[in-house]
């Protein structure tokens, strides 16, 4: 008892980190398994603008300086809603192709974002340094409030994408069988974009909105090379991002002062390049 | 407005934002036609571990280790793709998503490892990149002029020279790679030559616009002419025309801007050139005579 009393902030911080990771393991597998992982990358860099919103909503009501974490990322996914809606809407409306209406998207988003954290910047009263750390990952300024937040978040996306599991999993290998099945193919559409965006938003201070598209890419591949079964593949990659998120939170966090989500993308890398040479199924050197 | 300091500190910037444009314009139509913008978004990402170790290994930003750092990182992360698709059999995107984030966690880890600000170059510039940084003591004389403005009007010549020796080629290839392979010509070789091509000129723009934001100049200007265009020659000289008219205006709108809505420091130019890139994507997109979603509503009511 002793030990939990003593590091009772430690293990708070590594059970969010553990759903958190768990979350995105479990998100994860509809992306690449749909082929739009790159369409989260333009939903993360959307963010952004979001952050700067927040932080501004935030100063302007006296709520901690700026960095309220509720309203920072509220914000950052209602943009991430707007860049998520509008790389469908380049798609569909326009002669563009979904690469250009991705890079297109993401880099005017971060540049919008990047703008309004110049302005904030310029305000006498805004430190801009407590918003960098969203741009690659920092545990340390977390509070208790915001882990209660994160965990809660990340255990509403799980238990969701639990719930909804067999229509999420119909509408990534055969819509048109969803469709005859009465599962209705825009609601399952939206519910997944809604976990997308959720997870992104919670996993945004701890991974960083650049990398935090490694750790829903990543495990599901991961995943994918040790298995034919889907299930099996949901908790592969549940298992392996939440291992990388807990390497990642302890290496930062108490041997190396590096941003924690780089650590945690290359542990997912780690696991990735074991498992190409060690996977029964697709291993290298069984590859023609 | 013409004074000194605008000599020194706005010329020589604007003069990089301007040749970074034309340059990203030119390779961008490109990547746009053959629907592979989402490589560059690789590109500029991969190769950061390749300039973070050029500069810890010269010891300052020289320019022949960053570009040969660069060029190294851009060859692993172009096989990393190949591999994972050849071997793990994984969807492109996938691919391109794992090695580009992989890469930039390595250069970011690299940074803070190896240069923890020794030098000049840190995480900061990275992501917003350091057009304000530049300046020219005495303008118009070779010595002091600017690194970045040398490296971009070579990279700018390099770019050029390549594209108007191999233009028929690299249309067929773009439009129709398997006529192009039946005539025998050097489809795949070409391709590479590009894609590091594209690598070098998002290094030599790094340090005007960080490793991000380059892909806007990229993308934006190419895509925007795309919809106003049908030839391929009017798509290229109109997406770099367009660049630089944003350059320009972004360059001014976060320079004047701020102040005349009367806050006291300056908004990120580089940022700046990003959004006005966006707005005129999203202009054009709406209006363009000829493929505009708004133009094409009308005609349907006329």
């Amino acid at each position: 008892m002793h030990f939990f009393s003593d590091h009772y902030n430690i293990i708070l911080v590594i059970i969010t980190t553990i759903m958190l990771g768990l979350s995105c393991g479990m998100v994860g597998p509809f992306l690449v398994l749909r082929k739009e992982a790159l369409i989260s990358d333009a939903m993360t860099h959307s963010t952004l603008p979001g952050l700067g919103v927040g932080f501004l909503l935030a100063l302007s009501m006296g709520l901690n300086g700026g960095r309220f974490l509720p309203f920072l990322l509220l914000c950052s996914g209602i943009t991430a809603l707007l860049g998520a809606l509008s790389v469908r809407w380049i798609i569909n409306r326009t002669r563009l192709s979904q690469d250009v209406a991705i890079a297109s998207v993401m880099s005017s988003f971060y540049g919008l974002g990047l703008v309004i954290l110049s302005i904030i910047q310029s305000l006498e009263t805004g430190n801009r340094a407590g918003l960098n750390s969203f741009l690659l990952g920092q545990v340390s300024g977390l509070t208790q409030q915001d882990l209660f937040m994160l965990t809660g978040i990340a255990t509403l996306v799980l238990l969701l994408g639990i719930y909804n599991f067999k229509a999420l999993r119909l509408l990534c290998f055969d819509p048109i069988n969803a469709e005859f099945l009465g599962i209705s193919k825009t609601k399952t559409e939206n519910i997944l974009l809604f976990l997308m965006i959720s997870v992104i938003c919670a996993g945004l201070k701890t991974v960083g909105l650049i990398l935090i598209l490694a750790l829903l890419i990543i495990p599901p591949i991961t995943a994918r090379l040790w298995t034919d079964r889907s299930e099996v593949m949901f908790a592969l990659s549940c298992a392996i991002a939440a291992l990388a998120c807990v390497n990642g939170v302890v290496v930062s966090g108490f041997f190396y002062d590096l941003p924690t989500g780089a650590i945690i993308v290359l542990s997912c890398a780690g696991f990735l390049f074991a498992s190409l040479i060690l996977s029964p199924i697709r291993r290298i050197i069984n590859a023609q | 407005m013409l004074s000194e300091t605008f000599f020194i500190v706005d010329f020589p910037a604007l003069l990089i934002v301007i040749l970074a444009s034309i340059l990203c314009a030119l390779m961008g139509s490109f990547l746009v036609l053959r629907k592979e913008a989402v490589m560059v978004d690789a590109l500029s990402h991969s190769v950061l571990p390749g300039i973070v170790m050029g500069v810890y290994l010269s010891g300052s930003f020289s320019i022949l280790y960053v570009m040969g750092g660069a060029t190294l990182s851009c060859l692993i992360a172009v096989l990393g793709v190949y591999a994972l698709q050849r071997y793990a059999r994984i969807e492109q995107g996938a691919a391109i998503g794992t090695v580009f984030t992989t890469m930039f966690a390595l250069g970011v880890v690299f940074l803070e490892t190896y240069i923890g600000g020794r030098v000049h170059l840190d995480t900061q510039h990275v992501l917003y990149g350091a057009l304000e940084l530049t300046y020219w003591a005495n303008p118009f004389e070779w010595d002091s002029m600017p690194m970045q403005i040398k490296t971009l009007s070579v990279m700018l010549v390099i770019t050029l020279a390549f594209m108007i020796v191999f233009f028929k080629e690299l249309r067929v290839s773009t439009f129709d790679p398997l006529y192009a392979e039946l005539q025998g010509q050097y489809v795949t070789a070409l391709h590479l030559i590009q894609i590091l091509l594209t690598a070098l000129i998002a290094v030599s723009c790094f340090e005007a616009t960080g490793s991000i934001l380059v892909i806007s100049l990229f993308v934006c200007p190419a895509a925007s002419a795309r919809m106003l265009c049908d030839r391929m020659e009017t798509q290229m000289w109109l997406s770099a025309i367009i660049g630089i008219f944003c350059a320009i205006t972004g360059y001014f709108c976060a320079g004047f801007l701020p102040l005349a809505l009367g806050f006291e420091h300056s908004i990120n130019a580089a940022a700046m050139i990003a959004v006005i890139c966006g707005i005129f994507l999203v202009l054009s997109m709406l209006f363009s005579p000829a493929y505009g979603v708004i133009t094409q509503k009308k005609k349907l009511f006329n």
